[in-house]
């Protein structure tokens, strides 16, 4: 059983593009203070601000669960929104919903989810079309892809 | 009238990498990139001795994020604040907008907080990389 060292839950604005990503950034700030491997930290930050992205992008309200363990780093996202209706098609390079809006903000080119599959070692979504999606990542500390 | 043959033209030694990675890159500092690329210096307290190496060049942040390696220079012609917050995501070590496009000014405020050079050029995206490219530089994608 793994040991459970730090934990924190952020709340993610939607539509917020200002704002969008600070939570990543903080996240970042928080990891090399405890100066682990400089790779694991981009890899875990990349998955936070793609995720906090797609939340701020798609969804009415989210929230970013960030859990430090002795083996790995936890990113667990949970929103109310519209939910995947094909995780599948969504997984792959290029596909994308995204709107003039979000694409003007440099997003929404269909990298967003292979993206987070690319950075980290474990993924799960779950989707409800008209609820909702739970993304949970995870990234060992001993891993290095 | 016999046709002569096509001339064999040499390569330039630019384009006969086939792989990113394939060859040395030539770093550079900043300060030589704002001569190569007539740029304007957006960050006035910079330290413009820091040296590259390899540049990402994308209006996509994603794309950015997909390929990123720490230290990279950033160019892109996206100029409002998430083309910073990617930087900072992604470990850039400065940024150069290219086209002469009017930069954000809550991008700057970023930059300025991150302490994340900012470059602004005229050139277009083509340009900026064949002369970066043509100087050694190569790129993180």
């Amino acid at each position: 059983m793994s040991e459970e060292l730090f934990k924190r839950t952020f709340k993610i604005q939607s539509r917020n593009f200002d704002r969008a990503g600070e939570n990543s950034s903080e996240i970042k700030g928080i990891l090399k203070g405890l100066n682990l491997d400089s790779e694991i930290i981009r890899r875990a930050v990349v998955v936070a601000f793609e995720a906090e992205m797609n939340v701020v992008m798609y969804a009415r309200v989210g929230t970013l669960t960030f859990l430090i363990t002795d083996e790995d780093i936890h990113i667990d996202v949970m929103d109310e929104g519209p939910g995947i209706p094909d995780i599948e098609q969504a997984m792959q390079e290029g596909f994308s919903t995204a709107t003039d809006e979000m694409r003007e903000m440099g997003f929404g080119f269909g990298m967003g989810l292979p993206n987070i599959r690319k950075h980290s070692d474990t993924l799960k979504i779950e989707s409800q079309v008209g609820k909702g999606t739970a993304l949970s990542a995870s990234i060992r500390l001993n891993s290095n892809a | 009238m016999p046709l002569s043959p096509a001339p064999v033209l040499a390569k330039p030694k630019a384009l006969r990498r086939e792989r990113p990675g394939d060859e040395d890159t030539n770093p550079m500092t900043l300060e030589e990139i704002k001569n190569l690329l007539f740029c304007q210096v957006l960050t006035h307290d910079a330290d413009l001795s820091v040296e590259v190496d390899t540049v990402l060049a994308s209006d996509g942040m994603s794309e950015i994020l997909a390929f990123h390696r720490p230290g990279a220079l950033m160019i892109t012609g996206l100029t409002n604040i998430q083309s910073v917050r990617t930087a900072d995501i992604a470990d850039v070590r400065a940024i150069v907008y290219i086209r002469g496009k009017r930069v954000n000014e809550k991008a700057m405020d970023l930059a300025r907080q991150k302490k994340i050079p900012v470059l602004t050029t005229k050139l277009g995206m083509f340009d900026v990389c064949g002369i970066l490219r043509e100087h050694g530089m190569k790129g993180a994608m």
